[in-house]
Protein backbone atom coordinates (compact mmCIF):
# COMPACT_ATOMS: atom_id res chain seq x y z
CA UNK A 1 0.00 0.00 0.00
CA UNK A 2 1.24 3.39 -1.04
CA UNK A 3 1.68 6.15 1.24
CA UNK A 4 -1.82 8.12 -0.57
CA UNK A 5 -3.56 5.08 -0.51
CA UNK A 6 -2.89 4.64 3.48
CA UNK A 7 -3.63 8.32 4.16
CA UNK A 8 -7.32 7.92 2.32
CA UNK A 9 -8.10 4.59 3.80
CA UNK A 10 -7.18 6.74 6.83
CA UNK A 11 -9.00 9.22 6.46
CA UNK A 12 -12.00 7.68 5.59
CA UNK A 13 -11.91 5.33 8.41
CA UNK A 14 -11.31 8.58 10.71
CA UNK A 15 -14.63 10.14 9.01
CA UNK A 16 -16.47 7.19 9.63
CA UNK A 17 -15.88 7.02 13.57
CA UNK A 18 -16.44 10.54 13.95
CA UNK A 19 -19.76 10.07 11.74
CA UNK A 20 -20.79 7.42 13.92
CA UNK A 21 -20.30 9.59 17.23
CA UNK A 22 -17.96 6.88 18.12
CA UNK A 23 -14.30 7.97 19.55
CA UNK A 24 -10.95 7.64 17.74
CA UNK A 25 -8.39 5.20 20.27
CA UNK A 26 -4.42 6.42 20.23
CA UNK A 27 -3.64 3.84 17.65
CA UNK A 28 -6.11 4.87 15.27
CA UNK A 29 -4.68 7.22 12.18
CA UNK A 30 -6.16 11.23 12.79
CA UNK A 31 -5.28 13.86 10.65
CA UNK A 32 -2.25 15.69 12.28
CA UNK A 33 -4.13 18.90 12.81
CA UNK A 34 -6.84 16.68 14.93
CA UNK A 35 -3.81 15.26 16.89
CA UNK A 36 -2.57 19.16 17.42
CA UNK A 37 -5.81 20.23 18.73
CA UNK A 38 -6.73 17.35 20.86
CA UNK A 39 -2.80 17.82 22.29
CA UNK A 40 -2.98 21.73 22.88
CA UNK A 41 -6.79 21.55 24.85
CA UNK A 42 -6.06 18.50 26.89
CA UNK A 43 -2.46 20.20 27.75
CA UNK A 44 -4.38 23.12 28.76
CA UNK A 45 -6.56 21.47 30.24
CA UNK A 46 -4.20 19.54 32.59
CA UNK A 47 -2.18 22.84 33.00
CA UNK A 48 -5.18 25.06 34.43
CA UNK A 49 -5.57 22.42 36.93
CA UNK A 50 -1.77 22.23 38.50
CA UNK A 51 -1.90 26.27 37.95
CA UNK A 52 -4.91 26.37 39.86
CA UNK A 53 -3.71 25.03 42.71
CA UNK A 54 -1.78 28.06 43.73
CA UNK A 55 -4.98 30.80 44.52
CA UNK A 56 -6.92 27.94 46.63
CA UNK A 57 -3.31 26.47 48.34
CA UNK A 58 -2.92 30.59 49.32
CA UNK A 59 -6.17 30.16 51.52
CA UNK A 60 -5.45 26.74 53.34
CA UNK A 61 -3.05 28.16 55.92
CA UNK A 62 -5.96 30.68 56.64
CA UNK A 63 -9.01 28.37 56.50
CA UNK A 64 -11.50 29.23 59.69
CA UNK A 65 -11.96 26.12 60.60
CA UNK A 66 -10.30 22.30 60.27
CA UNK A 67 -13.30 21.03 58.45
CA UNK A 68 -13.12 23.79 55.67
CA UNK A 69 -9.21 23.80 55.75
CA UNK A 70 -9.74 19.80 55.26
CA UNK A 71 -12.17 19.95 52.67
CA UNK A 72 -9.70 22.73 50.69
CA UNK A 73 -6.47 20.45 50.88
CA UNK A 74 -8.45 17.34 49.40
CA UNK A 75 -10.03 20.02 46.54
CA UNK A 76 -6.33 21.13 45.65
CA UNK A 77 -5.23 17.58 46.04
CA UNK A 78 -8.09 16.42 43.21
CA UNK A 79 -6.61 19.35 41.06
CA UNK A 80 -3.03 17.91 41.08
CA UNK A 81 -4.47 14.25 40.19
CA UNK A 82 -6.71 15.45 37.18
CA UNK A 83 -3.91 17.36 36.46
CA UNK A 84 -1.79 13.84 36.44
CA UNK A 85 -4.55 11.79 35.07
CA UNK A 86 -4.79 14.58 31.83
CA UNK A 87 -1.39 14.73 31.28
CA UNK A 88 -1.07 10.88 31.04
CA UNK A 89 -4.14 10.37 28.37
CA UNK A 90 -2.32 13.64 27.01
CA UNK A 91 0.39 11.09 26.39
CA UNK A 92 -1.22 8.58 24.51
CA UNK A 93 -1.22 11.18 21.59
CA UNK A 94 2.79 10.75 21.17
CA UNK A 95 3.73 13.29 23.57
CA UNK A 96 5.64 13.26 27.29
CA UNK A 97 4.54 15.01 30.36
CA UNK A 98 7.99 16.63 30.63
CA UNK A 99 7.78 18.66 26.95
CA UNK A 100 4.30 19.62 28.00
CA UNK A 101 5.30 21.26 31.34
CA UNK A 102 8.22 22.63 29.59
CA UNK A 103 6.23 24.49 27.32
CA UNK A 104 4.09 25.57 29.78
CA UNK A 105 6.88 26.54 31.29
CA UNK A 106 7.50 28.69 28.41
CA UNK A 107 4.55 30.62 27.91
CA UNK A 108 4.33 28.38 24.62
CA UNK A 109 1.24 26.56 26.22
CA UNK A 110 -1.71 27.96 27.94
CA UNK A 111 -3.90 27.33 31.22
CA UNK A 112 -7.23 28.53 32.07
CA UNK A 113 -7.19 32.86 32.25
CA UNK A 114 -9.39 32.32 35.61
CA UNK A 115 -6.22 31.39 37.50
CA UNK A 116 -4.69 34.91 36.87
CA UNK A 117 -6.79 36.70 39.04
CA UNK A 118 -6.05 36.88 42.85
CA UNK A 119 -7.71 35.43 45.84
CA UNK A 120 -8.06 37.93 47.90
CA UNK A 121 -10.64 36.83 51.32
CA UNK A 122 -11.64 33.52 52.40
CA UNK A 123 -15.22 33.88 50.29
CA UNK A 124 -13.19 33.65 47.12
CA UNK A 125 -12.96 30.17 48.15
CA UNK A 126 -16.53 29.42 48.06
CA UNK A 127 -16.26 31.36 44.59
CA UNK A 128 -14.14 29.45 42.99
CA UNK A 129 -15.40 26.20 44.01
CA UNK A 130 -19.21 27.73 42.77
CA UNK A 131 -18.63 29.65 40.06
CA UNK A 132 -14.92 28.52 38.56
CA UNK A 133 -15.77 25.17 39.39
CA UNK A 134 -19.55 25.38 37.75
CA UNK A 135 -18.28 26.88 34.75
CA UNK A 136 -15.67 23.91 34.18
CA UNK A 137 -18.07 21.30 34.98
CA UNK A 138 -20.52 22.64 31.99
CA UNK A 139 -17.94 22.31 29.50
CA UNK A 140 -16.79 19.15 31.33
CA UNK A 141 -20.15 17.25 31.23
CA UNK A 142 -20.26 18.34 27.46
CA UNK A 143 -16.48 16.97 26.95
CA UNK A 144 -17.37 13.34 28.27
CA UNK A 145 -18.99 13.38 24.51
CA UNK A 146 -15.67 14.43 22.97
CA UNK A 147 -14.54 12.50 20.03
CA UNK A 148 -10.80 11.72 21.84
CA UNK A 149 -11.62 8.65 23.50
CA UNK A 150 -8.62 9.01 26.48
CA UNK A 151 -10.50 12.65 27.05
CA UNK A 152 -13.66 11.46 26.97
CA UNK A 153 -13.31 8.95 29.47
CA UNK A 154 -11.27 11.21 31.68
CA UNK A 155 -14.01 13.78 31.48
CA UNK A 156 -16.15 10.96 32.90
CA UNK A 157 -14.01 10.68 35.85
CA UNK A 158 -12.57 13.84 36.47
CA UNK A 159 -16.55 15.37 36.54
CA UNK A 160 -17.52 13.17 39.80
CA UNK A 161 -15.20 14.87 41.90
CA UNK A 162 -15.75 18.06 40.19
CA UNK A 163 -19.44 18.58 41.48
CA UNK A 164 -18.20 17.80 44.91
CA UNK A 165 -15.70 20.80 44.47
CA UNK A 166 -18.73 23.16 42.79
CA UNK A 167 -21.10 22.09 46.08
CA UNK A 168 -18.32 22.72 48.72
CA UNK A 169 -17.76 26.12 47.13
CA UNK A 170 -21.39 27.24 47.44
CA UNK A 171 -21.36 25.95 50.93
CA UNK A 172 -18.68 28.55 51.85
CA UNK A 173 -20.98 30.95 50.42
CA UNK A 174 -24.25 29.83 51.96
CA UNK A 175 -22.62 30.16 55.55
CA UNK A 176 -21.28 33.64 54.70
CA UNK A 177 -24.75 34.76 52.73
CA UNK A 178 -26.22 33.54 56.54
CA UNK A 179 -23.90 35.45 58.61
CA UNK A 180 -22.70 38.71 59.85
CA UNK A 181 -22.88 41.67 57.57
CA UNK A 182 -19.16 41.63 57.19
CA UNK A 183 -19.26 37.87 56.15
CA UNK A 184 -22.70 39.35 53.56
CA UNK A 185 -20.21 42.14 52.08
CA UNK A 186 -17.36 39.07 51.63
CA UNK A 187 -20.02 36.73 50.16
CA UNK A 188 -20.75 39.85 47.63
CA UNK A 189 -17.33 41.39 46.90
CA UNK A 190 -16.01 37.96 45.81
CA UNK A 191 -19.10 37.31 43.75
CA UNK A 192 -18.20 41.01 42.24
CA UNK A 193 -14.75 40.20 41.61
CA UNK A 194 -15.20 36.32 39.88
CA UNK A 195 -18.62 36.82 37.97
CA UNK A 196 -16.74 38.51 34.48
CA UNK A 197 -13.63 36.41 34.85
CA UNK A 198 -16.23 32.93 35.32
CA UNK A 199 -18.54 33.87 32.29
CA UNK A 200 -15.19 34.57 30.20
CA UNK A 201 -13.89 31.02 30.79
CA UNK A 202 -16.02 29.84 27.97
CA UNK A 203 -13.71 31.53 25.64
CA UNK A 204 -14.71 34.71 23.06
CA UNK A 205 -17.88 34.90 21.19
CA UNK A 206 -18.15 32.20 18.34
CA UNK A 207 -17.58 34.59 16.13
CA UNK A 208 -14.22 35.57 17.28
CA UNK A 209 -13.17 31.93 17.55
CA UNK A 210 -10.56 31.02 15.96
CA UNK A 211 -11.02 26.97 16.60
CA UNK A 212 -14.24 26.71 16.99
CA UNK A 213 -15.47 25.18 13.63
CA UNK A 214 -12.91 22.94 13.27
CA UNK A 215 -13.36 21.84 16.58
CA UNK A 216 -16.63 21.19 16.28
CA UNK A 217 -16.44 19.72 13.03
CA UNK A 218 -13.94 17.12 14.38
CA UNK A 219 -16.59 16.54 17.69
CA UNK A 220 -13.51 17.46 19.47
CA UNK A 221 -16.01 20.49 21.10
CA UNK A 222 -19.42 19.78 21.41
CA UNK A 223 -21.16 23.08 22.04
CA UNK A 224 -19.60 26.20 21.01
CA UNK A 225 -18.42 28.72 23.68
CA UNK A 226 -21.94 30.85 23.33
CA UNK A 227 -24.04 27.87 24.37
CA UNK A 228 -21.96 26.85 27.24
CA UNK A 229 -21.91 30.23 28.79
CA UNK A 230 -25.59 30.62 27.77
CA UNK A 231 -26.08 27.58 30.07
CA UNK A 232 -23.15 28.42 33.06
CA UNK A 233 -25.54 31.38 33.30
CA UNK A 234 -28.80 30.35 33.11
CA UNK A 235 -28.08 27.66 36.22
CA UNK A 236 -25.60 30.17 37.98
CA UNK A 237 -28.10 33.44 38.16
CA UNK A 238 -31.37 31.73 40.28
CA UNK A 239 -28.44 30.28 42.98
CA UNK A 240 -26.88 34.35 43.75
CA UNK A 241 -30.30 34.87 43.98
CA UNK A 242 -30.95 32.87 46.44
CA UNK A 243 -27.85 33.10 48.19
CA UNK A 244 -29.57 36.94 48.06
CA UNK A 245 -26.44 38.43 46.23
CA UNK A 246 -26.73 40.90 43.34
CA UNK A 247 -24.87 39.67 40.04
CA UNK A 248 -22.90 42.63 39.22
CA UNK A 249 -24.82 43.15 35.88
CA UNK A 250 -27.09 46.32 35.62
CA UNK A 251 -28.10 45.07 32.29
CA UNK A 252 -29.06 41.28 33.51
CA UNK A 253 -32.52 41.18 32.68
CA UNK A 254 -34.78 37.60 32.01
CA UNK A 255 -36.01 37.34 28.63
CA UNK A 256 -39.61 35.89 28.99
CA UNK A 257 -39.65 34.84 25.23
CA UNK A 258 -36.37 32.56 25.22
CA UNK A 259 -36.55 32.21 28.84
CA UNK A 260 -32.80 32.63 28.85
CA UNK A 261 -30.82 35.32 31.15
CA UNK A 262 -29.31 37.60 28.94
CA UNK A 263 -26.38 39.14 30.03
CA UNK A 264 -24.37 42.79 29.37
CA UNK A 265 -21.10 43.37 27.12
CA UNK A 266 -18.34 41.14 28.56
CA UNK A 267 -14.77 43.26 28.62
CA UNK A 268 -13.09 41.59 25.97
CA UNK A 269 -10.28 44.04 26.39
CA UNK A 270 -9.68 42.19 29.94
CA UNK A 271 -9.63 39.15 28.34
CA UNK A 272 -7.25 39.40 25.57
CA UNK A 273 -4.67 40.78 27.88
CA UNK A 274 -5.26 38.38 30.53
CA UNK A 275 -4.74 35.47 27.55
CA UNK A 276 -1.87 37.63 26.02
CA UNK A 277 -0.01 37.51 29.44
CA UNK A 278 -1.13 40.70 30.68
CA UNK A 279 -3.34 39.53 33.31
CA UNK A 280 -3.62 40.20 37.45
CA UNK A 281 -1.11 37.22 38.43
CA UNK A 282 0.54 35.41 34.81
CA UNK A 283 3.77 36.17 35.37
CA UNK A 284 3.59 34.76 39.42
CA UNK A 285 1.71 32.23 38.68
CA UNK A 286 4.48 30.92 35.84
CA UNK A 287 7.24 32.25 38.38
CA UNK A 288 5.93 30.04 40.90
CA UNK A 289 5.33 26.71 38.89
CA UNK A 290 9.10 27.36 37.15
CA UNK A 291 10.51 27.81 40.63
CA UNK A 292 9.20 24.84 42.74
CA UNK A 293 9.97 23.05 39.49
CA UNK A 294 13.89 24.18 39.58
CA UNK A 295 13.89 24.06 43.51
CA UNK A 296 12.91 20.47 43.17
CA UNK A 297 15.62 19.70 39.97
CA UNK A 298 18.34 18.01 43.17
CA UNK A 299 15.29 15.62 44.04
CA UNK A 300 14.27 14.20 41.12
CA UNK A 301 17.94 13.40 40.03
CA UNK A 302 18.59 11.66 43.59
CA UNK A 303 15.78 9.83 42.60
CA UNK A 304 16.69 8.69 39.30
CA UNK A 305 20.52 8.27 40.25
CA UNK A 306 19.17 5.88 42.90
CA UNK A 307 16.83 4.17 40.59
CA UNK A 308 20.37 3.57 38.36
CA UNK A 309 22.56 1.94 41.42
CA UNK A 310 19.44 -0.26 42.26
CA UNK A 311 19.40 -1.37 38.70
CA UNK A 312 23.46 -1.43 38.78
CA UNK A 313 23.39 -4.01 41.88
CA UNK A 314 23.37 -7.86 41.84
CA UNK A 315 19.69 -8.91 41.81
CA UNK A 316 18.71 -9.33 45.44
CA UNK A 317 15.94 -11.95 44.36
CA UNK A 318 18.43 -14.37 43.13
CA UNK B 1 -14.53 34.81 75.89
CA UNK B 2 -13.27 32.93 78.81
CA UNK B 3 -9.78 32.09 78.73
CA UNK B 4 -9.20 28.63 76.33
CA UNK B 5 -7.82 26.05 78.14
CA UNK B 6 -8.15 22.57 79.15
CA UNK B 7 -8.87 21.91 82.88
CA UNK B 8 -9.86 18.01 82.65
CA UNK B 9 -6.44 16.00 82.68
CA UNK B 10 -7.12 14.04 79.85
CA UNK B 11 -8.19 16.53 77.66
CA UNK B 12 -5.27 18.01 78.40
CA UNK B 13 -3.30 15.04 77.52
CA UNK B 14 -5.55 14.77 74.20
CA UNK B 15 -4.76 18.22 73.73
CA UNK B 16 -1.29 17.75 73.12
CA UNK B 17 -1.33 15.23 70.65
CA UNK B 18 -4.31 16.91 68.85
CA UNK B 19 -1.00 19.91 68.93
CA UNK B 20 1.39 17.60 67.42
CA UNK B 21 -0.69 17.08 64.57
CA UNK B 22 -2.37 20.04 64.10
CA UNK B 23 0.96 21.80 63.32
CA UNK B 24 2.45 19.30 61.29
CA UNK B 25 -0.66 19.49 59.04
CA UNK B 26 -0.33 22.94 58.76
CA UNK B 27 3.42 22.84 57.87
CA UNK B 28 2.91 20.32 55.62
CA UNK B 29 0.24 22.38 54.08
CA UNK B 30 2.88 25.16 53.40
CA UNK B 31 4.70 23.24 50.97
CA UNK B 32 1.18 22.09 48.47
CA UNK B 33 1.63 22.89 44.94
CA UNK B 34 5.66 23.25 46.14
CA UNK B 35 6.39 19.75 45.25
CA UNK B 36 9.11 18.43 43.31
CA UNK B 37 7.00 16.26 40.78
CA UNK B 38 3.15 16.48 41.18
CA UNK B 39 2.71 12.97 42.58
CA UNK B 40 4.46 14.35 45.44
CA UNK B 41 1.85 16.92 45.48
CA UNK B 42 -0.68 14.10 45.87
CA UNK B 43 1.18 12.12 48.75
CA UNK B 44 2.15 15.63 50.45
CA UNK B 45 -1.68 16.11 50.34
CA UNK B 46 -2.45 13.20 51.81
CA UNK B 47 0.05 13.32 54.83
CA UNK B 48 -1.57 16.86 55.05
CA UNK B 49 -5.30 15.61 55.23
CA UNK B 50 -4.26 12.87 57.92
CA UNK B 51 -2.80 15.11 59.96
CA UNK B 52 -5.51 17.60 60.13
CA UNK B 53 -8.31 14.97 60.63
CA UNK B 54 -6.60 13.04 63.20
CA UNK B 55 -6.25 16.72 65.00
CA UNK B 56 -10.09 17.36 64.23
CA UNK B 57 -11.03 14.19 66.19
CA UNK B 58 -8.76 14.32 68.99
CA UNK B 59 -9.49 18.55 69.50
CA UNK B 60 -13.58 17.48 69.30
CA UNK B 61 -13.04 14.70 71.70
CA UNK B 62 -10.82 16.74 73.82
CA UNK B 63 -13.45 19.73 74.08
CA UNK B 64 -15.99 17.15 74.72
CA UNK B 65 -14.70 15.35 77.74
CA UNK B 66 -13.36 18.69 79.37
CA UNK B 67 -17.05 19.51 79.56
CA UNK B 68 -15.96 23.09 78.41
CA UNK B 69 -18.41 25.60 76.36
CA UNK B 70 -15.63 25.29 73.85
CA UNK B 71 -15.22 23.67 70.31
CA UNK B 72 -12.59 21.60 69.02
CA UNK B 73 -11.86 24.61 66.47
CA UNK B 74 -11.71 27.09 69.55
CA UNK B 75 -8.80 25.25 70.72
CA UNK B 76 -7.31 25.14 67.86
CA UNK B 77 -7.59 28.99 66.82
CA UNK B 78 -8.45 30.66 70.21
CA UNK B 79 -5.55 29.63 72.09
CA UNK B 80 -1.77 31.57 71.81
CA UNK B 81 1.47 30.32 71.35
CA UNK B 82 1.99 29.78 75.56
CA UNK B 83 -1.22 27.43 75.62
CA UNK B 84 0.11 25.40 72.63
CA UNK B 85 1.87 21.94 73.81
CA UNK B 86 3.37 20.27 70.35
CA UNK B 87 6.57 18.78 70.33
CA UNK B 88 9.38 21.25 69.22
CA UNK B 89 10.07 19.10 66.58
CA UNK B 90 7.14 19.55 64.34
CA UNK B 91 6.89 23.20 64.28
CA UNK B 92 9.99 23.29 62.76
CA UNK B 93 10.43 25.02 59.68
CA UNK B 94 11.95 23.51 56.75
CA UNK B 95 13.19 25.65 53.74
CA UNK B 96 13.00 22.64 50.96
CA UNK B 97 12.20 19.05 50.37
CA UNK B 98 15.10 18.07 52.33
CA UNK B 99 14.16 19.53 55.71
CA UNK B 100 10.40 18.24 54.99
CA UNK B 101 11.46 14.41 54.38
CA UNK B 102 13.87 14.78 57.79
CA UNK B 103 11.69 16.16 59.99
CA UNK B 104 8.29 13.73 58.96
CA UNK B 105 11.00 10.53 59.01
CA UNK B 106 12.11 11.45 62.86
CA UNK B 107 8.65 12.33 64.03
CA UNK B 108 7.04 9.26 61.94
CA UNK B 109 9.76 7.01 63.17
CA UNK B 110 7.88 7.88 66.36
CA UNK B 111 4.12 8.02 65.96
CA UNK B 112 3.66 4.98 64.36
CA UNK B 113 4.57 2.94 67.87
CA UNK B 114 2.95 5.92 69.66
CA UNK B 115 -0.50 5.27 68.05
CA UNK B 116 -0.11 1.58 67.98
CA UNK B 117 0.73 1.61 72.05
CA UNK B 118 -2.67 4.42 72.28
CA UNK B 119 -4.64 1.99 70.68
CA UNK B 120 -4.75 -0.36 74.19
CA UNK B 121 -5.63 3.27 75.69
CA UNK B 122 -8.99 1.82 78.15
CA UNK B 123 -10.47 5.06 76.45
CA UNK B 124 -12.86 3.56 73.63
CA UNK B 125 -12.74 7.25 71.50
CA UNK B 126 -9.68 7.41 72.00
CA UNK B 127 -7.99 3.40 70.88
CA UNK B 128 -10.38 4.07 68.13
CA UNK B 129 -8.53 7.35 66.94
CA UNK B 130 -5.23 5.65 67.39
CA UNK B 131 -5.91 2.46 65.52
CA UNK B 132 -6.82 4.46 62.55
CA UNK B 133 -3.95 6.59 62.89
CA UNK B 134 -1.67 3.99 63.61
CA UNK B 135 -2.95 2.95 59.70
CA UNK B 136 -2.39 5.67 58.35
CA UNK B 137 0.96 6.60 60.23
CA UNK B 138 2.19 3.18 58.52
CA UNK B 139 1.88 4.58 55.12
CA UNK B 140 3.73 8.14 56.47
CA UNK B 141 6.91 6.14 57.74
CA UNK B 142 6.97 4.41 54.69
CA UNK B 143 6.96 7.33 52.68
CA UNK B 144 9.39 9.33 54.37
CA UNK B 145 11.81 6.26 55.14
CA UNK B 146 11.61 5.48 51.03
CA UNK B 147 12.39 9.40 50.64
CA UNK B 148 15.56 9.27 53.26
CA UNK B 149 17.09 6.17 51.16
CA UNK B 150 16.64 7.77 47.94
CA UNK B 151 18.11 11.51 49.08
CA UNK B 152 20.51 10.06 51.29
CA UNK B 153 21.92 7.26 48.55
CA UNK B 154 21.09 9.90 45.55
CA UNK B 155 23.71 11.75 44.20
CA UNK B 156 26.04 13.78 46.41
CA UNK B 157 24.23 17.05 46.62
CA UNK B 158 21.17 15.23 48.13
CA UNK B 159 23.46 12.54 50.23
CA UNK B 160 24.78 16.05 51.69
CA UNK B 161 21.61 17.94 52.00
CA UNK B 162 19.96 15.25 53.70
CA UNK B 163 22.19 14.82 55.93
CA UNK B 164 22.76 18.27 57.07
CA UNK B 165 18.38 18.23 57.91
CA UNK B 166 19.08 15.53 60.00
CA UNK B 167 21.97 16.96 62.39
CA UNK B 168 19.71 20.26 62.06
CA UNK B 169 16.42 18.30 63.55
CA UNK B 170 18.44 15.88 66.14
CA UNK B 171 18.56 18.09 68.76
CA UNK B 172 14.81 18.22 68.90
CA UNK B 173 14.61 14.29 69.13
CA UNK B 174 14.61 13.36 72.68
CA UNK B 175 11.74 15.49 73.82
CA UNK B 176 9.57 12.90 71.76
CA UNK B 177 10.57 10.11 74.81
CA UNK B 178 10.28 12.32 77.89
CA UNK B 179 7.50 12.38 80.03
CA UNK B 180 5.96 14.66 82.83
CA UNK B 181 3.52 14.50 85.49
CA UNK B 182 0.35 14.24 83.24
CA UNK B 183 2.05 11.30 81.11
CA UNK B 184 2.84 9.41 84.39
CA UNK B 185 -0.89 10.09 85.59
CA UNK B 186 -2.20 8.98 82.31
CA UNK B 187 -0.21 5.52 81.95
CA UNK B 188 -1.30 4.67 85.42
CA UNK B 189 -5.08 5.12 84.76
CA UNK B 190 -4.37 3.05 81.49
CA UNK B 191 -5.15 6.04 79.19
CA UNK B 192 -2.02 6.95 77.94
CA UNK B 193 1.33 5.79 76.68
CA UNK B 194 4.68 5.71 78.17
CA UNK B 195 6.72 7.51 75.60
CA UNK B 196 10.10 7.01 77.10
CA UNK B 197 9.09 2.88 76.23
CA UNK B 198 8.93 3.80 72.87
CA UNK B 199 12.34 5.53 72.26
CA UNK B 200 13.88 1.93 71.49
CA UNK B 201 11.84 0.79 68.60
CA UNK B 202 12.52 4.22 67.49
CA UNK B 203 15.79 4.01 67.29
CA UNK B 204 16.30 0.73 65.63
CA UNK B 205 13.90 1.70 63.02
CA UNK B 206 15.92 5.36 62.55
CA UNK B 207 19.50 3.47 61.96
CA UNK B 208 18.16 0.94 59.97
CA UNK B 209 16.90 3.75 57.61
CA UNK B 210 20.11 5.50 57.92
CA UNK B 211 22.22 2.82 57.03
CA UNK B 212 20.76 1.86 54.27
CA UNK B 213 20.29 5.56 52.81
CA UNK B 214 24.24 5.64 53.62
CA UNK B 215 23.70 8.06 56.60
CA UNK B 216 25.51 9.16 59.35
CA UNK B 217 23.51 8.96 63.02
CA UNK B 218 24.07 12.77 64.17
CA UNK B 219 27.25 12.47 67.36
CA UNK B 220 25.67 15.90 68.74
CA UNK B 221 24.76 14.57 71.84
CA UNK B 222 22.84 18.49 72.90
CA UNK B 223 19.08 18.09 73.41
CA UNK B 224 16.26 21.06 73.54
CA UNK B 225 13.00 20.69 74.63
CA UNK B 226 9.98 22.27 76.16
CA UNK B 227 7.09 22.13 74.05
CA UNK B 228 4.38 20.52 76.33
CA UNK B 229 5.44 23.14 78.51
CA UNK B 230 4.51 25.87 76.02
CA UNK B 231 7.81 26.92 75.78
CA UNK B 232 8.59 26.68 72.27
CA UNK B 233 10.98 28.03 69.53
CA UNK B 234 9.84 31.34 67.79
CA UNK B 235 8.68 29.50 64.54
CA UNK B 236 5.05 28.66 66.06
CA UNK B 237 3.97 32.77 66.90
CA UNK B 238 4.19 33.34 63.25
CA UNK B 239 2.83 29.58 62.18
CA UNK B 240 -0.73 30.13 64.79
CA UNK B 241 -1.06 34.27 63.97
CA UNK B 242 -1.14 32.86 60.13
CA UNK B 243 -3.65 30.03 61.03
CA UNK B 244 -5.53 31.88 63.84
CA UNK B 245 -5.84 35.57 61.87
CA UNK B 246 -9.48 35.09 60.10
CA UNK B 247 -11.73 33.92 63.27
CA UNK B 248 -10.03 35.73 65.79
CA UNK B 249 -10.16 39.11 63.02
CA UNK B 250 -14.09 38.29 63.22
CA UNK B 251 -15.06 36.03 66.20
CA UNK B 252 -17.82 34.25 67.15
CA UNK B 253 -18.95 34.00 63.55
CA UNK B 254 -19.89 30.80 61.59
CA UNK B 255 -17.97 29.36 58.56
Amino acid sequence: MDASTEFENGQAKFDAIIAADEKIEPRDWMPDGYRKTVIRQMAQHAHSEVIGMQPEANWILRAPTLLRKAILIAKVQDEAGHGLYLYSATETLGVSRDELVGLLHEGKQKYSSIFNYPALSWADMGAIGWLVDGAAIVNQIVLQGTSYGPYSRAMVKICKEESFHARQGYSIMMALAEGSDEQKAMCQDALNRWWWPALMMFGPHDSESAHTAESMAWKIKRKTNDELRQMFIDQTVPQAHYLGMTIPDPDLVFDEETGHWTIGEIDWDEFWATIKGDGRLNRERITHKVKAWDEGRWVRDAATAYAAKQKMKPDKSA
Amino acid sequence: MTAVTTQNALATYVVRHADDNVVLGQRLAEYISRAPELEEDLAIGNLTLDHIGVADHLFTYAAKIDGCDLSGDDLVMFRSERDYTNLLLVEQRHDGFDDLIARQFLFDAYQLPFWEALSASNDETIAGIAQRAAKEARYHLRHSSMWMVRLGDGTPESHTRIQASIDRLWRFTSEMFETDALDREMVESGLGVDTSTLRETWESSVDAVLEEATLTRPQDSFQTSGGRSGMHTEYLGPMLAEMQWLQRSQPGMSW
